[in-house]
């Protein structure tokens, strides 16, 4: 008895020891010894496709020069990524005031997002030719806002009908309806834009860092890819990949927990079904 | 109950953008304190009534009279879905009128738990609506809006999405509610035995367009116990309401009152 575990406890430890991340680990690892086979059976050069135990040892080696250039990718990503999400609530509000306000902007919010960045991020970086930094950070900003904007618009006009009515009914003012009803309704969908979000963050980033090509001690993750590929040199290439990836899994990983943390008493999404 | 009335539709009739005339002509007085229940097929109307008197839509003609002030109409609406936040506790989804008012959260406790203390949920404060039964939830709509204590009661269908036992467990709790309060209170229904045991009047409506074909006076003095229901004349009534709601469905319009 003295040892017992409290079932609070044990619930925790089985929720890292579950099936949800046990099987893709196992499969991660099964896969990086089938990498292994193959390029060992095949003896392929490194600079066509090394073992994943040589990318590896190279991220320990490099690690001086590839972690400082993560960060700064990883800046530039927090940065527009809290750019976007704030940008893409305010817009949302605004299109939810108004429906000719929304069909006046919206077909230029999908205009902004369909635009190529790699197209546009030149003329950016120009126009802002002081701040490198803030360009990079524009231009990861257009990739990622557009589906807080879109799937926060929805969230806030997905309200249900009997309490709208209810909020009416009560003589409720708009910025009280906005407040009470409308922003806690859209939470699910703003949250969900915001998972989608923040993996187009990095994405921006990273393509923004190969337009601009910015070297020396500020560049980022993307540069030394670049560089790297360049140079034929493929076991860091693959290393500076598998830091940008990774980065890429955890910032999806913090905002499913973010959004499992704001949701987890009420939403279906997030509830634990026993 | 006196027979001072406190709503009266003149004439009322909507006809909905579409082109749907939902109600013709409607006549209709309701005194204070009286329990009116409004029966009749999907798409008669019944509702619309409740939606013009709450305000939540505009007559096409016709006028609605109140035979109280603005300042003495205090209105509450029990929808069919028990509409709760499901973001909000039990606490929450109670207070939320009053918030709307300015009341804060510490002088609107008293009242909060007063309404959950008439519908029997005072120790499920803290739940969320998911935690809830049917039945409950409909518990916390009702008390929602009860905690305004209101003098008017409109309740569309509030029980229709319940099972027959929490339905007539609700329906019980609604009476010895109205013995305590004297709300007026209009109630609308597809349910003919409910109408006919909560009610002081019985409203039958046709269809196409909605108005009043059959007004029936329930004769039986409150409480009305479970030995009412099982009585021959309670089932005099629910026949007299069932045939002249097969009347209305039969022939669309009679010449109304």
């Amino acid at each position: 008895m003295l040892f017992a575990r409290s079932p609070e406890s044990k619930k925790k430890s089985q929720k890292f020891i579950s099936v949800e991340v046990v099987a893709p680990i196992v499969v991660g690892i099964f896969a990086l010894v089938l990498w292994d086979i193959f390029v060992r059976v095949t003896q392929l050069p490194p600079y066509i496709l090394p073992s994943p135990l040589l990318v590896l040892q190279t991220l320990i080696t490099d690690w001086s020069e590839l972690f400082p250039s993560l960060l700064i990718t990883l800046q530039i990503t927090v940065i527009a990524f809290i750019a976007a999400a704030i940008s893409g609530l305010l817009i949302a509000i605004l299109f939810t005031q108004s429906k000719w306000i929304e069909r006046s902007l919206f077909p230029y919010a999908v205009i902004l997002q369909t635009t190529p960045i790699v197209a546009i991020a030149p003329l950016i970086i120009l126009w802002l030719k002081n701040n490198t930094f803030a360009a990079l950070v524009v231009c990861a900003w257009i990739v990622a806002f557009f589906p807080v904007v879109s799937n926060t618009t929805l969230g806030l006009k997905s309200v249900d009908p009997n309490l709208l009515n209810l909020f009416q009914l009560y003589k409720a003012s708009r910025w009280q309806t906005l407040i009470y009803l409308r922003l806690p309704s859209a939470m699910p969908y703003f949250l969900g834009g915001l998972k989608i979000s923040g993996g187009l963050a990095l994405i921006g980033a990273v393509v923004a860092e190969f337009v601009a090509g910015t070297g020396g001690e500020k560049s980022g993750i993307a540069y030394r890819i670049l560089i790297s590929s360049y140079n034929l040199q493929i076991p860091r290439m693959f290393a500076a990949l598998l830091l940008t990836t990774g980065l890429g899994v955890l910032i999806f990983a913090a905002l499913s927990a973010l959004s499992d943390f704001i949701l987890s008493k009420w939403h279906d999404s997030s509830i634990n079904h026993d | 109950m006196s027979n001072h009335p406190v709503i009266k539709l003149n004439q009322v009739s909507k006809v909905y953008s579409n082109g749907t005339v939902a109600l013709q002509e409607l006549n209709l007085v309701i005194p204070e304190s009286q329990f009116v229940s409004l029966v009749g097929a999907s798409g008669c109307g019944k509702s619309t009534v409740l939606r013009l008197i709450a305000g939540l839509g505009s007559v096409s003609s016709g006028t609605i009279d109140w035979g109280i002030t603005t300042a003495q109409r205090k209105l509450a609406f029990v929808f069919q879905d028990a509409a709760l936040m499901p973001w909000a506790t039990v606490r929450e989804n109670v207070y939320l009128p009053l918030k709307l008012v300015g009341m804060s959260p510490q002088h609107s406790h008293i009242l909060v738990q007063q309404a959950l203390k008439l519908v029997g949920l005072e120790k499920f404060v803290n739940s969320y609506p998911r935690e809830l039964s049917g039945g409950m939830k409909m518990r916390v709509s009702i008390a929602r809006a009860l905690v305004t204590q209101p003098n008017i009661l409109l309740m569309d269908e509030p029980f229709g999405a319940l099972d027959e036992i929490t339905r007539s467990k609700l329906n019980s709790d609604l009476v010895d509610l109205w013995l305590q309060h004297r709300w007026t209170v209009v109630f609308v229904t597809h349910n003919i035995y409910e109408a006919v045991y909560l009610s002081h009047r019985v409203l039958v409506m046709g269809t196409s367009p909605g108005r009043v074909v059959a007004d029936i006076n329930i004769d039986v003095p409150f409480p009305r116990g479970e030995d009412f229901r099982t009585s021959s004349l309670y089932n005099e009534y629910c026949r007299e309401v069932s045939q002249h709601l097969a009347t209305a469905m039969r022939c669309g319009d009679m010449v109304g009152f």
